[in-house]
């Protein structure tokens, strides 16, 4: 590691996948950081979900009740988007949420590694959603699913015009449903990793960085909710115009 | 900047593509195991919940409902038996009045007829006692007139001397 004494700010070291167990390959196989907090993510979403309801009682507890929050405002975002056909997916949008959810929380804690901040794992959440998607519109409809990108509203001159627009703005998505959610994580973690440099820096001076890590972790704290919920919602969106591509 | 053991040099960690099997082979796995927790545990265990638990309330609601158009009905019964209970109670009265005043009626006519009776008894014994009155002053003017008569030396039959008493009497009568 480049750590020397002195003044020295490494916000993206925090990012860097290193086996659990020393060593340095990092095979496919290998057990990693991204392991560990992978493991992690799970076992908060299991706690959550499934010790916390285990009372299965009519009147709930604390922790049962926020399973069944977390269950109803996912259930009703489905429902609200996409339409009651939508609610047979939702399981998978609900792994989906509950896994950035979590994963963006944990990647909260202090020393954390945060597995949302890489575009490896969104990029695969934001490909399989879209291929999934996708498929699924052509499952349903067949090629009647193509007429999304031939707008019948628009006069007829226009239309080649806004289907080439449409037809990018379509395959566009994955990137910016990706690329969203990793950038949010990883700007906010280093942002916090300078302020945090900085606090160690500065002497008694550090009071000034010290606030700002307070607030900015606040607000880094809101940020991993609205981008789990972000990217939950988009993912609805998207399913919407598979069941129902033709407005 | 740092060279990597693959020889790579990069500056984000995110772009390390060396990683990627690692990251992706693991969240594979994450994502099935949430997945499984999720539609075989939690989400079929917290639908039932939530399931239940609005149907208890719709049941609670109902029940409610029902108890309440029972009370309702309840207060309905109370108040007509109270309102029977009052025009029974009415009637009584007013049958008790009705019965009361004709025995006073009764009485009233009985006292009335007594009273009447003896009014016509009384009337009677005074037109009695009146006529032997009568008789007795015409005697009386009778003989009081033949001594008259004789005192003063003129003779007069009895037959004028009652023909004049009685005449005097009767304008007496009228007078």
């Amino acid at each position: 590691m480049a750590e020397e004494i002195g003044f020295v700010i490494e916000p993206m070291e925090q990012f860097e996948v290193t086996p659990l167990f020393g060593g340095e390959a990092v095979h496919w196989y290998t057990p990693t950081n991204v392991t560990l907090w992978l493991a992690l993510t799970v076992l908060s979403v299991a706690l959550l979900m499934v010790a916390a309801s285990r009372g299965r009682a009519l009147v709930p507890s604390r922790v049962q009740s926020m399973a069944e929050l977390t269950y109803g405002f996912v259930h009703q975002m489905i429902e609200d988007v996409t339409g009651k056909d939508g609610v047979r997916y939702f399981p998978y949008i609900m792994t989906i949420f509950v896994f950035i959810l979590f994963a963006n929380l944990l990647g909260l804690i202090p020393w954390a590694f945060t597995t949302t901040s890489h575009i490896a794992v969104t990029a695969f959440l934001a490909l399989a959603v879209f291929l999934t998607v996708t498929a699924l519109g052509f499952v349903l409809h067949g090629l009647s699913f193509l007429k999304m990108f031939w707008i019948e509203a628009a006069p007829l001159a226009l239309r080649p015009a806004l289907a080439i627009i449409e037809l990018i703005s379509y395959f566009v998505r994955p990137v910016s449903h990706s690329i969203r959610l990793a950038g949010n994580m990883m700007a906010g973690h280093a942002v916090l990793k300078v302020f945090a440099g900085f606090a160690g820096a500065l002497g008694v001076a550090s009071v000034v960085p010290i606030a700002g890590l307070v607030a900015m972790y606040a607000f880094e704290l809101l940020v991993a909710v609205i981008q789990a919920y972000v990217f939950t919602i988009l993912t609805c969106v998207y399913l919407k115009d598979a069941l129902h591509p033709h407005h | 900047m740092e060279t990597e053991p693959n020889g790579a040099e990069t500056g984000m960690p995110q772009l390390d593509f060396a990683t990627f099997p690692n990251q992706l082979f693991w969240l594979v796995i994450a994502l099935v195991v949430i997945y499984l927790i999720l539609s075989r545990v939690a989400l079929p265990r917290i639908g039932t919940v939530l399931a239940e638990r609005s149907g208890t309330i719709t049941n609670d609601l109902a029940a409610a409902e029902e108890l309440k158009t029972k009370a309702a009905e309840a207060e309905k019964a109370y108040e007509q038996a109270l309102a029977d209970a009052r025009a029974e109670a009415n009637k009584i009265i007013d049958r008790a009045k009705a019965e009361m005043r004709a025995e006073l009626d009764v009485a009233i006519a009985k006292a009335d007829s007594e009273i009447a009776a003896k009014q016509e008894e009384s009337e009677k014994r005074i037109a009695e006692i009146r006529a032997s009155a009568q008789d007795t002053v015409q005697e009386v003017a009778r003989d009081t007139t033949a001594a008259v008569l004789s005192a003063m030396g003129s003779e007069a039959d009895s037959a004028t001397i009652d023909a004049a008493v009685k005449a005097r009497a009767s304008r007496g009568d009228a007078a």
